[in-house]
């Protein structure tokens, strides 16, 4: 699939955002005042930024509101209802803790439960295709609900809690990959079955219909950087796994620096969470490109 | 709404004779030809006559090389070249209707034609993700999905003449490698030319239920035979010649330089 960058700044920001809103919906950390609306600024700039990001790649973004109509069947659909539905319902618990020094636990927990809804939405569009056998397997939405609860664990500041999920994250982020890397060939898709005269011998593309390029071509057949995809899993988990943890570990002395390492911590997992939803993207492979010779 | 209905009530598509296409791509051109031009948006193309052409297609060839294995029969067997046009299958589960956030894409009822409403469409790519075939394009110029329509504005267009109310494509195949009709309708003649020839699906690991079929090639490596049974009729009759072209062989041979 090609990796296009709106659609990676989107979900890797928004997950960010979302998980952020989880925590600030579950009272962690309990801040109140301006502390509660540099926290909450930051948890909208990211989900909303996000989100902004993604209409870049429509085709008519003006007409974006229509994609709020199709809940019933359309994941993309659900994705937008409950982005809004948690941006508004932790618009108005976020004026308790910001405002009037209070907090009301109850719609601080629809939000929270609605704004890990939507990172389980975003989820579900990838993993529905059964057209891209490394994201439809149910590891998909374990890995996008696992890096946000770790990057938003990381950015609410609480330090237990994000050291226990960044190793669920990095755990699920490994399975993911040893079980994505067998999906394609598990899927039973082939030149055979895509052309049915697979029973009649080795099936070969011969000749493509067009000699340039192609809409799907540019969309579902990203070969290059893919040669790279080993050294970007390293760098991708040692940025955002290892590096974190080891900073969340190590004790540091003075309150300064604990926050120039906690700081240091997110920046690190953020680049390392862009790297891996590059890969997410780069490596998979759309059963369309059989029928041209190509994966 | 994208819900799939339960059931239509006929199953309009196309059979793909694979064993008759002779892969000229006429069935290319004049499907981009009348959709650029009728239903919807225009097929743009981007930079036609430039160094990197591409552009939106409904329907596309592709050739394909069977190689098929060695047996005792067939110890070194030839590889067979199958020609294989390539658009929307009308699927009944079809998962690029679903998928649409907007309601932009729909199957109608009355005859299981997938469409695209343009007006509705965002240009959000993601039915064109779900579609294991490749069927849908964004069109660049455009920005909305376009797909193949089963010439919806000829087949019901009571301005042309009847032999023309057929999907483009098929009107078009001067080989007569695509049939349109009802599949729905066991009696129909493209249902009963599945029956006969075995026609098959494509992918149908993916569950989509493809409407359109495709007829299997026939295998072509028995011609030998063919030619065997033809040989003795076909043997030189005489080996020495007479009368003047005898005479000729033998003058030319005593000439200097030899015989071949």
């Amino acid at each position: 699939m090609h990796p296009a960058p709106s659609v990676i700044l989107f979900t890797t920001l928004s997950g960010f955002g979302f998980g952020l809103l989880f925590f600030l919906g579950l009272g962690l950390p309990d801040v109140s005042g301006v502390v509660a609306f540099v926290f909450f600024a930051i948890a909208y700039a990211l989900a909303v930024g996000g989100l902004l990001a993604s209409t870049f790649h429509l085709g008519h973004p003006e007409r974006a509101m229509k994609a709020f109509s199709q809940w019933r069947t359309s994941w993309l659909s659900r994705e937008g209802c409950c982005a809004v539905a948690a941006l508004l319902v932790m618009g108005l618990y976020a004026i308790g803790p910001v405002f009037l020094d209070t907090v009301w636990p109850v719609i601080g927990l629809i939000g929270a439960g609605l704004s890990l809804a939507t990172v389980f939405t975003t989820s579900m569009i990838y993993t529905q295709l059964k057209t891209i056998p490394r994201w439809n397997m149910p590891l998909t939405p374990a890995l996008f609900l696992g890096y946000a609860l770790a990057g938003g664990a990381l950015l609410a500041g609480q330090e237990t809690l994000a050291t226990a999920l960044l190793i669920i994250a990095g755990a699920i982020q490994l399975a993911y990959w040893a079980k994505g890397d067998q999906a394609f060939a598990a899927s039973g898709t082939s030149l055979g079955t895509a052309t049915g005269l697979g029973d009649r011998g080795t099936v070969r593309a011969f000749e493509p219909p067009h000699t340039g390029t192609n809409y799907l071509l540019r969309e579902f057949v990203h070969v290059v950087g893919r040669k790279h995809s080993q050294k970007l899993r390293i760098i991708g988990f040692a940025l955002g796994f290892a590096l974190p943890l080891l900073l969340l570990v190590l004790p540091f002395d003075g309150l300064v620096l604990k926050h120039i390492m906690a700081l240091v911590a997110v920046l690190s997992h953020l680049a390392g969470v862009a790297c891996t939803r590059w890969l997410f993207f780069a490596e998979a492979e759309h059963v369309v490109g059989l029928y041209y010779g190509k994966r | 709404m994208t819900e799939l209905p339960l059931s239509t009530t006929r199953k309009m598509g196309l059979v793909i004779d694979l064993d008759t296409c002779v892969g000229c791509h006429a069935c290319v051109i004049s499907c981009k030809g009348w959709n650029t031009e009728n239903y919807g948006a225009p097929l743009s193309d981007q930079d036609p006559y430039g160094s990197d052409p591409s552009g939106t297609f409904l329907n596309r060839v592709h050739s394909f090389e069977v190689q098929p294995p060695a047996c005792v029969a067939q110890p070194a067997p030839a590889a067979q070249l199958v020609h294989f046009p390539k658009s929307c299958l009308h699927c009944e589960d079809a998962p690029c209707v679903t998928v649409c956030p907007t309601g932009a894409s729909y199957k109608r009822v009355e005859d299981g034609i997938v469409l695209v409403n343009e007006s509705d469409c965002i240009g959000c790519g993601l039915c064109a993700w779900s579609c294991p075939y490749g069927a849908r394009e964004l069109d660049l110029a455009a920005g909305v999905m376009k797909k193949c329509t089963l010439c919806v504005d000829r087949i019901y267009n009571d301005n042309l003449p009847e032999e023309d109310r057929i999907p483009s494509c098929v009107r078009t195949c001067p080989s007569g490698a695509r049939h349109f009709g009802d599949l729905g309708d066991p009696e129909s003649d493209v249902s009963k030319l599945v029956a006969e020839r075995e026609g098959f699906d494509l992918m149908p690991e993916m569950g989509t239920k493809p409407v359109n079929k495709y007829l299997p090639p026939r295998p072509k490596d028995q011609i030998e035979d063919q030619i065997d049974i033809l040989a003795p009729l076909l043997a030189p009759v005489a080996e020495q010649g007479d009368g003047f072209l005898g005479w000729l062989d033998k003058a030319l041979d005593k000439l200097p330089g030899g015989a071949n």
